[in-house]
């Protein structure tokens, strides 16, 4: 059995990490900007309206959803365009080659994904929280659906950039599985909203936990059952986590 | 012991193509080994599954004695492999591949040997461009300093000369002698047969999968390359059946004014002197005689049936 290779692990986590930092506004700024329209778009489609059924303004519910959403998509954006690259620049090869073993390999490329969302998310924070009266209430909460969250869409985006052979296949994936599944999620209306079939179908989507969950550290409210929603959350992050991991290591679409 | 210990590997692709059919051969420490194969002949398939980037079919390998396929770390950590595909982070400049490149192995940062390397590979200059400014030959030459950063044991080069001119190919050759004599055992592909034997002591060709012969390139030259000696006349010339029939042991060539006949192993001179007495009992004096030597390309194209 071999030692842990911590340097080699923290060196994947800078290289990571760098890449994202070095492109900043792609990576930051143009995240925040897009919240900020958004912002300025619903508040005056929506006025002063309440949330029907959560008792709480629409501005206090809608910055929430918007700051996770954005934490979700760069985290996926960090792991995906990294492998896609990698595969088309052909520089993956140098991966597969080193000593890094698909544990080590997986725990780097999740804690940059991890880095990268709460990066995005805490700019969007400082920006978006002057227009509200919202607090950070259970900054567990926060935290956790913060964490869980990026750790799925970091696996999701791994996942995603191994199967995917050019960035036309990447785009595909970004395009019609990642964007339905956050814009229906209900980070724009409260799902109660919704007619209850399409409740019901909404209660399998697992982004609308995490955004819900995560809404919740903010409003000490929301559509789900809180308790229900972590275990749900906490099961998920382990099985997205565990099969990137295993994908790795048999080296899926990556090794002929 | 031996760098490398490679037993019955084979490698059957997905879509049924045999790449390699039950390669055996072995690499002793410190040699400077050759691998040579035409085009398509499973080189970089072989050197792919020594890099891990490719998985084998069947066989095992052992390097330095160790398990390369049960314990990959330990021996990826004492290997660099330079990848045929040139390759390149766009984000990072050279150095910072380097140092990226050395952590990844594990290894403490060591800033003099990332300068030593990029000097020596003439890229101290560009150490701090983006890669996406370096030409081909700078590109290449930074895939050898990426595979050299964390000193290995082993050195395996895919074609590390494609694209580089002489005099820089010819420097890179300097440096890999120089870390040979070191004690590092190097393995490398090229094209260009005369710079392998000039700078190589073993030798494998490896011809549609399967290997033709791995042996000490001295035993190659020696036992394998054979010497013709030709003789030119003032007139083009004609066999005669006669002539054909007397010269056969020594399978005549005909060129225009030109008779090539092939010499016993390194020609002695007692063969030497059979072929030319034979030759110019059937065809008279000649105006001209000399001895053409086989070299590398000649015993790779004969062995290897190639027929460019």
């Amino acid at each position: 059995m071999n030692r842990f290779n911590v340097i080699g692990t923290w060196t994947l986590f800078q290289r990571e990490s760098r890449r994202f930092l070095r492109v900043k506004m792609q990576t930051i700024v143009a995240p925040a900007l897009t919240a900020i329209l958004y912002l300025i778009v619903f508040r005056y489609a929506m006025g002063e309206r309440q949330v029907p059924g959560l008792d709480v303004d629409y501005f206090s519910f809608l910055i929430p959803g918007l700051i996770m959403m954005a934490m979700l998509q760069n985290a996926f954006a960090n792991t995906s365009s990294s492998m896609i690259v990698g595969k088309i620049m052909n520089v993956h090869v140098f991966l597969l080659m080193s000593p890094i073993s698909a544990a080590e390999a997986i725990i780097a490329f999740l804690a940059a994904a991890v880095l990268r969302a709460f990066v995005v998310g805490s700019v969007l924070l400082l920006v978006l929280l002057p227009f509200s009266d919202l607090a950070l209430t259970h900054v567990w909460m926060i935290l956790f659906y913060g964490i869980c969250g990026s750790l799925i869409m970091g696996s999701l985006g791994l996942i995603g950039g191994m199967w995917s052979k050019t960035f036309d296949d990447m785009a595909m994936v970004n395009n019609f599985i990642i964007m339905p599944l956050t814009f229906l999620s209900g980070v724009f209306y409260s799902v109660s909203q919704l007619p209850p079939f399409w409740q019901s179908i909404n209660a399998w989507n697992p982004f609308f936990y995490l955004i819900d969950g995560f809404r919740h550290g903010f409003i000490s409210t929301g559509d789900s059952d809180p308790l229900q929603a972590m275990g749900a959350v906490a099961a998920l992050t382990i099985l997205a986590v565990i099969s990137s991991w295993y994908l790795w290591r048999i080296g899926w679409k990556l090794k002929e | 012991m031996n760098a490398l210990e490679i037993n019955n590997v084979s490698k059957i692709y997905g879509n049924g193509k045999v790449a390699l059919q039950d390669i055996s051969l072995t690499v002793p420490e410190g040699s400077f080994f050759a691998l040579l194969g035409p085009n398509g002949a499973g080189k970089s398939t072989l050197i792919n599954i020594l890099a891990d980037t490719v998985n084998a079919s069947s066989g095992n390998v052992s390097l330095l004695g160790h398990d390369l396929f049960l314990e990959r770390a330990w021996c990826k950590r004492r290997m660099g492999v330079v990848p045929q595909e040139i390759a390149f982070d766009p984000f990072f400049s050279p150095r910072e591949i380097l140092k990226f490149s050395r952590g990844m192995y594990g290894e403490k940062a060591d800033d003099h040997w990332v300068d030593e390397l990029l000097e020596r590979l003439e890229l101290a200059e560009h150490a701090h461009k983006v890669t996406r400014q370096l030409s081909g030959g700078m590109r290449r030459r930074l895939l050898v300093a990426q595979a050299l950063v964390h000193r290995p044991k082993l050195v395996i080069l895919d074609e590390p000369t494609a694209g580089v001119d002489v005099e820089l190919r010819k420097r890179l050759w300097d440096f890999m002698r120089e870390l040979n004599a070191a004690g590092t055992t190097i393995l490398l592909t090229t094209h260009y047969l005369e710079e392998a034997e000039e700078l190589c002591d073993q030798v494998a060709i490896i011809d549609q999968g399967k290997l033709i012969t791995s042996c000490p390139m001295k035993t190659l030259m020696g036992d394998v390359a054979s010497s013709s000696l030709c003789l030119s006349y003032d007139e083009p010339l004609q066999l005669s059946d006669e002539d054909t029939i007397v010269l056969a042991a020594f399978s005549p060539r005909v060129h225009d004014n030109q008779l090539c006949l092939t010499l016993n192993k390194q020609g002695t001179h007692s063969d030497f002197d059979a072929v030319y007495q034979a030759a110019k009992q059937q065809l008279g004096a000649p105006v001209d005689v000399n001895i053409r030597q086989e070299d590398l390309e000649d015993v790779f194209l004969r062995l290897t049936g190639d027929p460019s």
